[in-house]
This record gives C-alpha cells, sequence and structure tokens, in this order.
C-alpha cells in the first residue's frame, strides 16, 4: 500500500519532480564521465609520459570528485526539503486520516530510494554514452590515435558514482525522516494559508544602499583589476570579501530600485501588464536574495574557471611552436662545454645530432640586476617586492648567441664594440627592463662601459619551454668576455632522424647516456654543480598535458556549479510559478490575451535567470582581468577564444535551464484552463 | 434597449449514460439599465449561467447576444477582446492580485486595453470615489477589510465601463454591514452612472437592492418578479415569498 502510494506520488507530482530528477540524472552522468576518464584511456596508445599524466588527472578528478560530491549533495539535499515543504498539505492530509509519522516517514523514504534507482540507472546510461565521446575529445586533446578505440565502460567509475550518490540519497533519507518527525499538523495545516505581505523596502534606503554597494565594489574591482601591483594576500582576501558582501546587498536593493524605477516612468508601468510583471519579479528576487548571491559568485567562480582552464590549455599549445625549436637542450653547470665532458666520458655527443650549437653563459659578480636596471630599481622593488635583484645577471657574446639564434631560425643581431641588447620575453620582467632601456642606461660588465642599441628589449630566450620564461640575458660584444668566467654551459640541437619513432629512439638513447654522465659527472665534482637535459618530447607531453588536466578539472568544476545554479532557480521559479497559477486564471478571466500572459511569463523567468548572471558576468570581467596578470606566465593570446568556448557552455547548460523552466511554466499556466 | 438576449440556451455536462442538465432551455431579456438578481438554490444552475453569459464556459446549445452580437460563436482573441471591452467581473473570492495595490490592480483593467497613463489616474480616481474607496487606493490587498476588497474588485469591474458588469455572489463571502455598503453601491451605479448589472445570489437580502428577479430551479426559470414602485422591503417580502415556494415541495418531501 505505501509503496503505491509513493510510486502514485511520484508520478503525479512529475512534474515538480522533472526538474530535481533531470538534475539529477546530469549529476549522476557528469560524475561518471569525469571519474570514468583514466580507465576510458587504457585502450589509447598513449606515450609513457601521457600516461603519467592521466594517472596525474586521474588522482585530481578523484580529489575534485570529493568536492564536486559535497556541492551536489547540498545541491540535492537543498532540492529534496525544497519540494518537501510543497507537499505540506498533502503530509497534513495523511496526519488527520490517521497515518504515523513512520508510516509518512516510509513513504518519503520508498520516493528517494525509487527516485535514486530511477536517476542512478538513467544517469549511468548517458554517462556511459557520454563517455565515449569523452574519449574522443582525450584523443584530441593528447594528439593520440583514435584506431584501438572501442566501446568500453568503466566499472571502477560506475561503481564511485554509485556510491557517492548513494551516500548522498542516505544524507536526504535521514534529514527528511527527522524534518518529518519534528512536523507539526498545525503548521503543517496552516502553510498554504499564509496570506502574502508584500513589503516595498524604503526606496531612499534601496538607493542608498545600492550606491553604496556600487561604489565599494567599484573600488574593489579598481584594486584588483588596475592596481594589482599592491596587492598581496590579506588585501586581496579584504577585496573578495567586500565583493561578496556587495553582491548580497546589491540583490537586497536591486529589486526595490528597479520597481521604483519602473513605477516612477508612469507610462511603461501602465502599459499592459507590466505593472503585473515587475512586482512578480521583486517579489520573487526579493523572497531569494541569499539564493541569488550564491548563485552569482558560483556562477562568477565557474565563468572564471572555464575561461582560466581553456586559455591556459590554447596558450600552452601555441607557445610550443613559438617556444621549442630544437629537439633537446643539455646544461651543465661547469666551464667545460657538454660535448667536452661527454668526450671526457667516451662518447661523441655530435654524432646523434643533425645541426647543434654551444653556447656559454658567463656572470660578473658586479653585475646584478639591481646594477642592470639602474635608477628604475627602487620602482621594480616597489612593484615587484618578492623578485629577487642581487642575483648575477646572465651575459651571452653575441657570435655564440647568433649561432643559436640560427639554430632556432631567428634573424642574427648585430653589435658594434661598445654596446649591448637585453633579449626577453616574460612580459612583467620585460616591462620594468623596457623602462630602464628607455632612459638609456648603460652598464658596467667586466670592468667594460656598454650602452644599449634598443631602447627596448629583444624578444628571445635559450632556454627551451613551454612558457616565456627569459627573465632576461645580456648579449655583449666577444671582446668583453672574460676567460674564466662561464656560470654554465648549453649544448643545443637537433636530432638525426626523420620519424616520431626514429626520434622516439634517440630521444631514449640520449636521456639514457646523459643520465649516466650526468650521474658520474656531479659526483666528482667539488663545487655545488648541477646538469639538466631539456627535450621538445618531454615538454611537448608535459604541456599538453597540464593543459589537459587543467581544461578537465576547469570543465568538471564548472558544470557542476553550472548545473547546480541552474536547478535551484529552476526549482525556485516553479515553485513561485505554482503560486501565481491562481493570478493568471484570474487575468484571463479578466480578458487578458494568452500571448500577453506568455510574454509575461517569459520576462519573469528571463529576468530572474539573467540578474544573477549579469552580476556574475560583471565580476568576471573585471576577475579576468586580474587573472590575466596572474596567468601572464602562460601567455594570454587565446582568451578571446577561451570566453567564447566558455560562452557556449554556459549558454548551453544555464540557457537549457531557462527554457526548461519557461516551458513546464507556460504549460503549467496553460493547462488550468 | 435591449442589451442581453438569451435564447434557449442549453448546457449539459456527462455522457449519454449520465446526463446532468444543469440549465435546460432557458431564454430571457435584460434590458441596458437594469439591475438584474438570478436566485435559485446551489445546483440550480445560476453560476453555470452566468459562466456562459460571462463566455467562461460554453453553452450546448442555444444563442447568446450581447448587443445583437452572438457571443457563444466567438473564438480565441475575438473572446478575450470581448470580455476585456464589454464584460467587468465581479466574484465572490474577489480575486484581486496580492502583489499589486488596490490602484494597481483597478488600473490593471485599463491598462491591458492598453490606455495612456494620465487617463488611467483619472478614470481610478474618478471610480474609487464613486465606490468610496479613495483612501485604500495605496494598500495592498492583505491590508483591506473584505468589504474594501470586494468594492476594489468592483472599481475594476466598472471602469473599462462594461456594457455589462457580471458579479458571482458578491456579498458570499462579506458580513452583513460590508454586503449592505457594497449593495448600496451596486444601486448607486446601476441608478447614477446607468450600470447594467447582473447578480447571481442566493441571499434574497441582496437579491432585494435589483430591479428584478429571475429564479431558476433544476436549470429552468421558475419565478419571474419586477420591483415596479415597491420599497426595497416589500420588494424583500415579495422575493420571501417565492423563496418559500421554490424551497417549499423540498421541505413537503422531508
Amino acid at each position: 500500500m505505501l509503496f503505491k502510494l509513493s510510486f502514485r506520488n511520484m508520478r503525479r507530482s512529475m512534474r515538480d519532480y522533472a526538474i530535481y530528477f533531470f538534475t539529477l540524472i546530469v549529476g549522476v552522468s557528469i560524475f561518471y564521465v569525469f571519474n570514468a576518464v583514466g580507465d576510458q584511456t587504457v585502450t589509447l596508445e598513449l606515450s609513457e609520459s601521457q600516461n603519467e599524466v592521466i594517472k596525474l588527472l586521474n588522482t585530481a578528478i578523484s580529489g575534485v570528485s570529493v568536492f564536486v560530491a559535497f556541492v551536489l549533495a547540498l545541491l540535492i539535499v537543498y532540492a529534496s526539503r525544497f519540494l518537501m515543504k510543497r507537499r505540506n498539505q498533502e503530509f497534513a492530509l495523511y496526519m488527520l486520516l490517521g497515518m504515523s509519522k513512520g508510516e509518512i516517514s516510509g513513504i518519503l523514504l520508498l520516493e528517494t530510494v525509487l527516485v535514486g534507482i530511477a536517476s542512478m540507472v538513467t544517469g549511468l546510461v548517458l554517462g556511459i554514452g557520454l563517455s565515449q565521446l569523452m574519449s574522443a575529445l582525450v584523443v584530441n586533446l593528447f594528439e593520440a590515435d583514435m584506431s584501438s578505440y572501442r566501446f568500453m565502460v568503466s566499472g571502477k567509475s560506475a561503481a564511485m558514482t554509485v556510491l557517492y550518490f548513494a551516500v548522498m540519497y542516505l544524507v536526504v533519507m535521514v534529514l527528511n525522516s527527522a524534518a518529518v518527525t519534528r512536523m507539526q499538523l498545525i503548521n503543517l495545516m496552516q502553510s498554504g494559508k499564509k496570506s502574502e505581505k508584500i513589503r516595498l523596502k524604503n526606496p531612499v534606503l534601496c538607493v542608498l544602499i545600492f550606491v553604496i554597494s556600487a561604489v565599494a565594489l567599484g573600488v574593489a574591482y579598481y584594486q584588483v583589476g588596475w592596481n594589482y601591483n599592491k596587492l598581496n594576500q590579506n588585501t586581496l582576501l579584504v577585496y573578495i570579501i567586500i565583493g561578496v558582501v556587495t553582491t548580497f546587498f546589491i540583490f537586497w536593493s536591486v529589486s526595490g530600485l528597479l520597481l521604483r524605477i519602473i513605477m516612477s516612468m508612469k507610462n511603461t508601468y501602465h502599459r499592459g501588464l507590466n505593472a503585473f510583471t515587475f512586482r512578480q519579479i521583486s517579489s520573487s528576487v526579493n523572497t531569494m536574495v541569499f539564493s541569488m548571491t550564491v548563485i552569482c559568485l558560483m556562477l562568477f567562480v565557474t565563468i572564471c574557471a572555464l575561461t582560466s582552464a581553456f586559455s591556459i590549455r590554447n596558450a600552452m599549445n601555441s607557445n610550443l611552436e613559438e617556444l621549442c625549436r630544437v629537439d633537446a637542450q643539455i646544461l651543465f653547470v661547469s666551464e667545460e662545454s657538454t660535448s667536452d665532458i661527454y668526450e671526457d666520458y667516451g662518447y661523441d655527443i655530435t654524432e646523434d645530432y643533425r645541426d647543434y650549437t654551444e653556447l656559454s653563459v658567463y656572470g660578473d659578480e658586479a653585475f646584478t640586476m639591481k646594477e642592470s636596471l639602474g635608477a628604475k630599481y627602487e620602482e621594480a622593488q616597489n612593484a615587484y617586492p618578492f623578485m629577487i635583484f642581487d642575483g648575477r645577471e646572465d651575459v651571452v657574446g653575441i657570435s655564440e648567441y647568433n649561432n643559436l639564434r640560427k639554430l632556432y631560425g631567428q634573424e642574427p643581431l648585430s653589435l658594434s664594440e661598445d654596446e649591448y641588447i637585453v633579449i626577453s620575453d616574460f612580459d612583467a620582467i620585460k616591462k620594468v627592463r623596457d623602462s630602464a632601456l628607455e632612459d638609456g642606461s648603460t652598464i658596467t660588465v667586466f670592468g667594460k662601459e656598454l650602452k644599449s642599441k634598443y631602447d627596448e628589449c629583444v624578444d628571445g630566450y635559450i632556454t627551451i619551454g613551454a612558457q616565456p620564461l627569459n627573465t632576461g640575458v645580456f648579449i655583449v660584444p666577444d671582446s668583453v668576455l672574460p676567460e674564466n668566467e662561464v656560470q654554465y654551459t648549453f649544448f643545443v640541437g637537433n636530432y638525426n632522424g626523420d620519424t616520431k619513432e626514429e626520434l622516439a629512439q634517440i630521444e631514449e638513447a640520449q636521456r639514457n647516456i646523459f643520465e649516466k654522465i650526468s650521474t658520474d659527472w656531479i659526483a666528482v665534482q667539488t663545487d655545488a654543480s648541477g646538469a639538466s637535459i631539456n627535450t621538445k618530447i618531454d615538454i611537448y607531453d608535459s604541456a599538453i598535458g597540464l593543459g589537459a588536466i587543467v581544461a578537465f578539472l576547469g570543465l568538471y568544476i564548472g558544470m557542476v556549479f553550472l548545473v547546480a545554479c541552474g536547478a535551484i532557480l529552476a526549482l525556485k521559479e516553479l515553485s513561485e510559478h505554482v503560486d501565481s497559477l491562481p493570478r493568471y486564471e484570474m487575468l484571463r478571466k479578466i480578458g487578458v490575451e494568452e500571448k500577453d500572459i506568455t510574454h509575461s511569463i517569459f520576462r519573469q523567468v528571463g529576468i530572474f535567470f539573467l540578474l544573477p548572471l549579469v552580476l556574475a558576468i560583471i565580476h568576471s570581467v573585471f576577475g579576468m582581468k586580474f587573472s590575466v596578470q596572474v596567468l601572464e606566465i602562460f601567455g594570454t593570446d587565446g582568451i578571446a577564444k577561451s570566453i567564447g568556448l566558455t560562452s557556449v557552455i554556459l549558454a548551453f547548460i544555464y540557457g537549457g535551464y531557462f527554457i526548461v523552466t519557461f516551458l513546464t511554466c507556460k504549460g503549467d499556466s496553460s493547462d488550468r484552463m | 434597449m435591449e442589451l442581453l438576449k438569451v435564447a434557449q440556451i442549453e448546457k449539459y455536462y456527462g455522457n449519454k449514460s449520465s446526463l446532468t442538465k444543469a440549465i435546460d432551455d432557458i431564454s430571457f431579456l435584460v434590458e441596458k439599465g437594469e439591475f438584474v438578481a438570478i436566485m435559485g438554490a446551489s445546483g440550480s444552475g445560476k453560476t453555470t449561467l452566468l459562466n456562459c453569459i460571462s463566455t467562461i464556459d460554453r453553452v450546448t446549445s442555444g444563442h447568446i447576444y450581447l448587443e445583437g452580437a452572438d457571443v457563444t460563436s466567438l473564438k480565441g482573441k475575438a473572446l478575450n477582446h470581448f470580455r476585456r471591452e464589454k464584460l467587468g467581473f465581479i466574484f465572490q473570492d474577489f480575486n484581486l492580485l496580492d502583489t499589486l495595490t488596490a490602484y494597481e490592480n483597478i488600473a490593471l483593467a485599463l491598462s491591458i486595453q492598453k490606455k495612456p497613463a494620465n487617463a488611467i489616474r483619472a478614470a481610478v480616481e474618478n471610480v474609487a470615489r464613486q465606490l468610496d474607496i479613495t483612501d485604500v487606493l495605496n494598500k495592498y490587498p492583505y491590508q483591506m477589510s473584505g468589504g474594501q476588497k470586494q468594492r476594489v474588485a468592483s472599481a475594476r469591474a466598472i471602469i473599462t465601463n462594461p456594457s455589462l458588469v457580471l458579479a458571482d455572489e458578491p456579498t458570499g463571502a462579506l458580513d452583513s454591514k460590508s454586503s449592505k455598503m457594497l449593495l448600496e453601491r451596486f444601486g448607486y451605479l446601476n441608478r447614477e452612472c446607468g450600470a447594467t448589472i447582473m447578480m447571481v445570489t442566493h441571499d434574497t437580502f441582496s437579491a432585494s437592492y435589483a430591479s428584478r428577479v429571475i429564479f431558476i430551479k433544476d436549470g429552468k426559470i421558475y419565478h419571474e418578479i419586477t420591483r415596479g414602485a415597491d420599497n426595497r422591503k416589500a420588494f424583500f417580502d415579495k422575493i420571501i415569498d417565492v423563496v418559500t415556494l421554490l424551497g417549499g415541495d423540498v421541505s413537503d418531501a422531508v
């Protein structure tokens, strides 16, 4: 009997449950898809280092999953409590008919189990389908081979999904039962009859609070977006708190403010259903200031996370071609050149390379960054309090550097005997150096005075890598360089191979030789010493891998947040709408056209969804301005593309919830006719 | 002048096996400027009759003409237009929008006709004076008494100068003092403003304010009396007599 009742209840309230159910399914499938990424890629032929990356990705996703599960759990608890409140009259009837609280709990328990099982099964089926698409995405990200791919199901991920969601549903059941025990018949019966009190907030206060909030927010924006050099962790935290608090107060005051403004425009206010529509919006915004704030902040985090993740990934890939123009680079902290060291151990390094060059980097104890910046030192120190200005600057001879440029496929530089050039590609430091160079600063290096050839840095680098991180190298005439001030030496070259397989083979051999020599060599050094090898294959794999990890995690968190936001708004708006149904009926009776009612509903739902989004976007614009500074090391070229991609995802999920809500509301109100 | 003509209308509910004749061949005329009350016990079909005239419900057969136009043939947009321009509604449970002030509730009837805002203000103030609700115009429904709410609803019904005002048990949710005040206002609107009012009620006292009372029983017109030159008290006694007869056969059976 109880089962029958639960089942019928669930079917009857399908409309209320539809959004809830849909959200659960989406939650389950997202959870499965991301946790299945690891298993899903087993069938793909990935290189060793890519497999390492996948492992790392897996660990990261499992970690993030705990957080995601927490967010989903909060959402499910909120939604189920919300749906329960809507059924107070029903519970009152059960109690009046003599049903015990235990039996009511039983009904709810059964309902949760039914909904749980149904959503898990559907969600997993959907997830398994979607994860095949995800494999294609992985193939794309890792530029791997699709031919060995076959359909697969990740048992591990499915088990994890079932476990996590089972725990969530269990929590819901416990909380529901607790809520049932606290129910009072009298409260249940009166719950529907509360007459709605409409209090217009004091308009003067609204305007005041709105203006104060807007100004405070503006200040915070300015500090974070433009004045970021002066930020430290504490002040940043202060501005974030200001942002959160003002967001709350803006939602608190905006509905009153907007309503007042529109009411003062008599002609607009009394046109068609405008008066009705705006009153409806204002009352629904007023009742959920807090939720709006949370949703707005979640949207903000989502937009920033998605955009940053995509731009890091894009930038990584586009940087690589530019910044990694040779196959391998070996560094020894020694005055001896790499080829000489190799020879000492009986290897001819040149054998495996088609073309190569060697380069010695000098350093003058008296020539530090502090010296090279000259008068601009103070300014730079203020702007970058964490930077070390006491290290020796790297100095390279022009002829050796031009050899390197030739190898990198860049035009050679020329220099007269009393000039120097600074090469750099790390934007932040470059700016500082440029400002010093503009003043035509002269430097004294190895006892010789040199003047700058250009009034800015030349774009360039010595060390290959995934990001533009060259903070500056001084190119000087060969004659300036002394005999014995070499700090370290580079060997740079391209492997003697053509196909991917050949290159990989040589790479492995080279790495083995380097391991052996460098270990033996370091062991016999008296000073602190070191050696490193840097290869194109390695840099590519880890860069693509890092980009992929960031993109995956961004997508994962972003999508879950979007689903949560959409679901909360949809549930709220749908229930408000159910309360308003008699109003629409009344409007119809006095002859309002169906078209006008639909229009009014569209506006209500639209503004309701738009409000938090608009503020979140404004937040994001300034938030991203700050992020761009932080992300500078990765390069920020692809930002427009990333914003585009983010908008698509946002439009898809958030917009989807909007459309479903609108259609449900519209259907609801015309059913009554 | 003939305003409303109800010609042989029937309204059936259910199917062949269990047919309910809610209205069984009713015909009558309403002149412009009349105040007609329709009386009958519950289940007699009076609300169905009102719903058919107001186009909320459809007749099974027969025709209803308002100002010569057949309202039973109206559909879709024309139907909404008809309700908006020609009819004014007053309901038992007021049906005011609780999110709007009294002023906005009244203004709504005009604003959905796309009237300009300054014309609306003048009209609302005028009608508020007639119904004595000027001092509650800026209040919300929850801040008003039942009588005030019903007068606001009445103001909304008549502000558009409808051809016909339809009132379904307007005093049903009011105490006797508020009822009296509302009905006096109805009388005033009818006499002074020339509003044609058709009111459904089961309350003899309410009906005694009308100029004519139509009695309905089992979906048919049972009787009809006109006030003529009688004062309200005399008319009230006449109505009581008919009501006694109307309920008579039922109590005989008990």
